[in-house]
């Protein structure tokens, strides 16, 4: 489904984001990309989005090589695969229904659809009484919920989610991490990049260990290891 | 689909036009502004062609004739001189009403009036008064009457042509100088201060946008097309140029009517407030217009920059 082939990065300074890296994501799988900041992991993300291009090497998405996609066709590709950040990156003059709702409407569809499935999703991340509340009236906890709602709502093929955990509280983040273990359970692709050991060995998934720009490991049930 | 597309831009662009309150209203004062230098322009550039055009006004070139010369020959070089394409009016002024005018320019001159009263007849000779319709052609209609007095020869009924007088040359010719002058400053004036006023708004909604760079990429990341996420803030720039207009169009209603006497008084009888009332589709189309390229320009091309994604 997801095939990262030979992939550098290398910055104009010289600097190695990326060296080499080859794996391959199949339908359904959960992966976690760990390592230490500057590994590489947000890199990897990036280059699945459109939003990096690699310096040598290819991303396939789908079979397709997703930096020869013209550009018209990258939103398309960006529908398939939905994003959380760590800083959850919701559009703060919109109300939690409007941001969910904003992904929908980008991709065409019908108001009726989006009447149906906001309230909907929302129920399914907790968050059913807070739909008109905005981003700044919601905890942490809540904005990663809707940004999680955000990236379901369109049933997309794949999750990606960087850091989603990184600016939330134990409690939080356990929650986090059992939507995307729901999510995945119902077929969904799941991408997580963390540096949470907790997470991950509670996790007991695939495990793709990242050190400056390498994989230095790929366990299919792993931990953390650093 | 490109309806239900119309449709959300113009909701998300009225919502976010009024959710950002802060950023909405700073930038319509400072399109307010640009407007307002917009209308200014238009009122000066009124009354500078007002005044101006009261200057030429005051020019002409007269043509005295003999105290011989036929009324009827007299007559036919007025018509002769009112078919020149140069020629704006011609105004002829018999001897008697020369005489008459002669006697009340004096009528304080008990001197001059009895030395006219010696005379045993009227020593005054009709004159042709002639306006050309721009300065600069008095020398094409000067040339033509002294063609007339050359071919005429001794039995020419010119007397004399005030334009070759140096004097009255000479203050012809600087009037021409001091009004292509204050045309060319007024204009260079008002287009540069137009610019400025332009660039401050443009530099204000880019700012403006500037503060939405992060959401614009959100909305890329999530799969918003280029269309989708320009058209919003397309819409909210047209709104700070339609309320911006209006509100500039509001502020000109009593300042015309404030300023309406003074600068009928003093800039050659043009009434702003009658001009404003008069032309106001026009200038709410100048205005409204302006606004709205403007608002909707510069969000187009300030957002482009964040679209790179």
């Amino acid at each position: 489904m997801i095939y990262y082939d030979r992939v550098s990065k290398i910055y104009a300074d010289n600097s190695v984001a990326l060296e080499d890296v080859s794996f391959s994501v199949e339908p359904g799988e959960f992966i976690s990309l760990v390592g230490h900041s500057g590994a590489g992991k947000t890199t990897l993300v990036k280059m699945l989005l459109a939003e990096e291009k690699p310096t040598t090497g290819s991303v396939f998405f789908e079979s397709i090589n997703v930096h020869e996609m013209p550009t018209s066709k990258i939103n398309t590709l960006r529908r398939k695969i939905g994003t959380v950040f760590q800083d959850f990156r919701l559009l703060p003059n919109k109300t939690a229904y409007e941001n969910i709702a904003f992904a929908m409407e980008a991709s065409g569809k019908p108001e009726a659809e989006i009447h149906s499935d906001v309230p909907h999703v929302l129920e399914l991340v907790d968050l059913g009484d807070k739909m008109n509340n905005f981003p700044h009236e919601l905890s942490g906890g809540e904005q990663q919920r809707v940004a999680i709602a955000r990236a379901i709502v369109n049933q997309p093929d794949v999750i990606v989610a960087d850091e989603p955990t990184g600016n939330l509280d134990p409690v939080n983040t356990f929650e986090i991490v059992q939507i995307l273990k729901k999510i995945n359970d119902l077929g969904t692709t799941i991408i997580l990049t963390t540096h949470n050991k907790g997470v991950i060995d509670s996790l007991k998934k695939r495990v793709i260990t990242m050190d400056r720009g390498k994989v230095i490991r790929d366990d299919k049930e792993g931990k953390y290891i650093l | 689909m490109k309806w239900v597309l119309f449709k959300r831009v113009l909701r998300a662009g009225v919502l976010d036009f009024s959710r950002n309150a802060f950023v909405s209203i700073a930038s319509i004062l400072v399109m307010t502004v640009t407007l307002f230098t917009v209308g200014m322009t238009i009122f000066a550039g009124v009354i500078l062609g007002s005044a101006l055009q009261e200057l030429r006004d005051k020019a002409d070139v007269n043509v005295y004739f003999t105290t011989q010369a036929p009324e009827d020959r007299i007559l036919e070089m007025k018509a002769s001189l009112e078919a020149l394409p140069e020629v704006a009016s011609v105004q002829y002024l018999s001897r008697d009403e020369a005489l008459a005018q002669f006697r009340d320019r004096h009528k304080n001159d008990q001197l001059t009036l009895q030395a006219l009263d010696e005379l045993p007849d009227n020593p005054l000779g009709a004159v042709l008064n002639v306006k050309a319709k721009d300065i600069s052609q008095y020398e094409t209609i000067a040339t033509f009457l002294q063609d007339q007095q050359t071919q005429d020869g001794a039995s020419s009924v010119i007397d004399k042509i005030n334009f070759y007088d140096e004097q009255h040359r000479a203050a012809l010719e600087r009037l021409q100088y001091i009004t292509n002058s204050a045309q060319v400053l007024g204009r260079w004036i008002v287009g540069i201060l137009i610019l400025i006023t332009l660039a401050i708004s443009f530099n204000t909604l880019r700012l403006a946008i500037y503060t939405s760079r992060d959401e614009i990429q959100v909305m890329r990341l999530v799969g918003a097309g280029a269309l989708y996420v320009r058209g919003p803030f397309i819409v909210e720039g047209i709104l700070y140029g339609l309320v911006a207009g209006v509100i500039t169009l509001l502020i000109f209603y009593p300042l015309t009517w404030w300023l309406g006497g003074p600068t009928g008084n003093f800039f050659g009888g043009v009434n702003v407030f009658s001009y404003y009332v008069s032309h106001f589709f026009s200038i709410f189309g100048i205005i409204i217009g302006t606004g709205v390229v403007l608002g909707a320009a510069a969000s187009w091309l300030a957002v482009q920059r964040y679209l790179k994604i």
